[in-house]
């Protein structure tokens, strides 16, 4: 029966050849590669959630009653797209767990590409010739970012509302093109017209899923292209050949449990750990805030940045220049891509390698990018972390005001803190090392001499 | 697709291993050969079954109307369905299939006979041209031009020049304040120590301009700016409610039960914790904000209601490049 497929299949499409290539495909084997396997069959679990969803839900603003099993929201005044949520996660089979295992996914989507990325940037994969693959991961966690944030917008319950209503404000800062630029997204003052939860809705489950879809395959065939990086963890292991497990049949069962491994936590926690209970929050109306409003983690620095900028805005004369929110809303997350986006160069500039690398280094053996690296994450996260000092106000009576002028100084004190720590850390790991491999050495020749003796 | 695919292939593999011959022994293997272990295999099969049962489980739950509240078992059944099949693939990669580690040559840096072929080429196909540069510019020309023309439609994505619209309200003198009920507001209602939410009568309530936090403070406490001595009748405190940064509702009142720890009262912003202080005309003293909160003026109408006295003290909402030089107006 095999044998009939093969011969199927080669006759037809000619696959054979590429067919024994694509399952003896090499794949050096690393705990830390698994990482983007991880960020893919979250995808997978999103596309066929968000598929299940996409049959209940309605992208619609136009106000209606809730009439169902939740007492508390029944005879409420609200929109449709909030109803078909609340309906949805009540009174359709499997509606609850499909939409909690849709939204874990995303959250554990893009937890996965920023450790993946931290990988990348730690291990110097990025390098000559993987600069391109690394460019279209880093779009991906761009667009992953929007796709979530619209995702959950699109609900329209109370929190969701809120979060649009910062967006629309980081929209309208931009300088000067800022009010016409919020004016054609919305389609008018906020909260916009009507269309905008059409715009929001296909983007959120057509255009920004296949782009994403089309530049993991673009990434993927990189990745083959180009052959797995590897670590030089055995004299076997150089810049010329590659080491691993074929794809078959060594390979692909693991892959695939890993697959079903992903899915099965993420449905796990879709049973087990709530998640956006939207019905708690209400429907969003303007006039209307929930009070210690936190988004889903991956907007934690953006909340973070824009709670820590000082209140001005840059006035000439009686003339605003640049609103407020521009500088934690666009200009931060702008600063901190463009970081992304410019590393492989600016490293390459500074330290003069131009060369090609199959090879990567573990973090210890670049001290410098690592302590970069180290110096850029802690900016960014400790952001993140200031975007919870309200939190930490409630629970830990810390004032928030304090904490927050300390975070205004200690977002530039702490990377160069990182740096130096970083940068030490590793230098001391290659001295141990260094020094273990001495010590080996002397007990060795120690050794020979004693039983020469 | 093509771990699909050879996952397929893998259980087809394993579903016909035991009745197929053995194939005659070929003296050069591709994978090397390994001792079956039947343990591992009885296993494996458990696995399988265990994680078809959960699978089945979970049809049975959506068949049957009769569970009430199906999430929890749906969620286990699916999760532990899905949990044996991971642990079983691991099982089977682990102790089953042969894992060889194999190497193979990294491809080739570059082409350089492909690289030159691809120059001569583009260079031998363009011979015939003279004017190289004024073609390309003029075809290059062409096609940006109809790129933007194509794109030019998406202006009707919405009012991209009228500008004015952000700066109206519904709010113009006499207009009745009403609560979230649609009652008006009478100003008898307003104590002290607490805020009220208050709308434009008659009004879309779902627009910037709309939503009002009122407050009270002793007459003795107040200090407006001029000319807005006499907004706040009995010193009743009307406000935009959308926050001048990044546009969420007020809705937090810090009102100090001990002065020693908070000196003023104070109306904050939940999202990014901008502070207006209500006494003086919404002035920021904390965070991000960069204008002060719109006061709007407030008369006391024939039996105690609440009535606007004309529109807000500046734009409402979060800011725009030239935003101070937009009077609020009132809809035609």
């Amino acid at each position: 029966m095999i044998r009939r497929a093969v011969r199927y299949l080669d006759r037809r499409a000619g696959m054979a050849p590429a067919l024994k290539k694509a399952l003896r495909y090499v794949f050096p084997d690393h705990w830390s590669f698994l990482l983007g396997e991880v960020a893919m069959y979250a995808f997978f679990v999103l596309v066929a959630t968000g598929v299940y969803l996409t049959l209940f839900f309605e992208d619609s603003t136009a106000p209606t009653h809730y009439h169902g099993p939740y007492k508390p929201l029944d005879g409420m005044e609200m929109s449709h797209a909030y109803r078909s949520a609340v309906d949805l996660s009540f009174s359709v089979k499997a509606g609850l767990l499909m939409r909690q295992t849709h939204h874990w996914a995303a959250d554990v989507f893009i937890a996965a590409i920023v450790l993946h990325l931290i990988r990348i940037l730690c291990t110097g994969a990025f390098r000559k010739p993987r600069e391109l693959t690394y460019y279209i991961g880093v779009t991906m966690l761009l667009l992953a970012l929007l796709e979530g944030y619209l995702g959950y917008s699109l609900v329209d319950d109370l929190l969701s509302g809120m979060g649009l209503a910062i967006g629309y404000s980081v929209a309208l800062s931009l300088p000067f093109i800022g009010p016409n630029f919020a004016a054609l997204v919305w389609g008018g003052p906020f909260p916009g017209s009507g269309a905008f939860w059409s715009r929001m809705y296909i983007a959120h489950v057509l255009i920004l899923p296949i782009l994403i879809g089309g530049l993991l395959l673009t990434h993927l065939a990189l990745v083959a292209a180009r052959h797995h990086t590897q670590f030089r963890e055995s004299p076997r292991h150089t810049e010329r050949r590659v080491v691993g497990v074929p794809t078959f049949p060594g390979y692909a069962p693991r892959s695939l449990g890993l697959a079903c491994a992903v899915a099965a936590v993420l449905f796990l926690l879709g049973w087990l750990v709530q998640i956006n209970p939207i019905w708690l929050w209400g429907p969003y109306h303007i006039g209307s805030s929930t009070n210690g409003a936190q988004p889903d983690w991956y907007l934690g620095w953006l909340i973070g940045a824009l709670r820590l900028v000082p209140g001005f805005d840059v006035v000439i004369g009686h003339y605003t220049v640049i609103p407020n929110p521009f500088w934690g809303g666009a200009l931060f997350p702008l600063l901190v891509f463009g970081a992304l986006y410019l590393w492989p160069r600016l490293e390459r500039r500074l330290s003069g390698d131009y060369a090609f690398h199959n090879l990567v280094e573990r973090p210890r053996d670049n001290p410098l990018r690592t302590a970069a690296a180290s110096a850029f994450l802690t900016w960014v996260a400790l952001v993140f972390v200031a975007g919870s000092a309200d939190r930490v106000a409630v629970y830990f009576g810390l004032s928030y005001v304090g904490q927050i002028w300390f975070y205004r100084v200690f977002i530039w004190v702490g990377p160069a803190i990182a740096f130096f720590i970083a940068k030490r850390v590793c230098e001391e790991l290659v001295a141990g090392e260094h020094a273990e491999k001495v010590r080996k050495a002397a007990e060795e020749r120690a050794k020979a001499v004693f039983e020469q003796a | 697709m093509r771990r699909l695919f050879d996952w397929l292939v893998a259980m087809i593999v394993l579903l016909l291993g035991r009745r197929r011959r053995k194939p005659p022994e070929v003296e050069e293997r591709i994978v090397p050969h390994a001792p079956p272990d039947r343990r591992a295999e009885t296993v494996l099969i458990f696995l399988f079954t265990v994680s078809a049962v959960c699978a089945g489980g979970f049809i049975a739950v959506v068949a049957l109307d009769r569970i009430g509240n199906q999430t929890p078992y749906l969620g286990l059944s699916l999760g532990l369905s899905l949990a044996f099949l991971a642990a079983a693939l691991v099982l089977l990669a682990k102790r089953l299939v042969v894992t060889e580690e194999i190497d193979e040559p990294y491809t080739p840096v570059e082409h350089p006979v492909e690289q030159a072929e691809l120059d001569e080429l583009i260079a031998e196909s363009g011979e015939r041209f003279t004017r190289k540069r004024l073609v390309t510019m003029a075809g290059a020309g062409a096609v940006g031009t109809l790129g933007l023309a194509l794109a030019a439609p998406l202006v009707s994505l919405g009012p991209v020049f009228d500008l004015e619209s952000f700066a109206t309200t519904p709010w113009r003198r006499g207009r009745l304040l009403v609560g979230e009920d649609g009652r008006p507001l009478h100003a008898d209602e307003i104590e002290e120590g607490t805020f009220y939410t208050a709308y434009a009568a008659h009004a879309d309530r779902e627009q910037l301009g709309s939503p009002l936090v009122l407050v009270r403070l002793p007459l003795s406490e107040l200090h407006l700016p001029s000319p807005r001595e006499r907004w706040a009748p009995q010193g009743i405190l009307a406000y935009s409610k959308i926050c001048t940064h990044a546009g969420c509702a007020i809705s937090l009142y810090r009102y100090p039960l001990y002065p020693e720890a908070e000196p003023r009262p104070a109306l904050v912003c939940p999202c990014h914790y901008s502070t207006f202080d209500p006494a003086t005309g919404g002035t920021v003293i904390f965070g991000p904000a960069g204008r002060p909160l719109p006061q709007l003026p407030l008369a006391v109408g024939s039996r105690g209601v609440l009535r606007a006295a004309g529109n807000f003290s500046g734009p409402v909402g979060p800011s725009w490049s030239g935003v101070r030089d937009h009077k609020p107006s009132s809809p035609a």
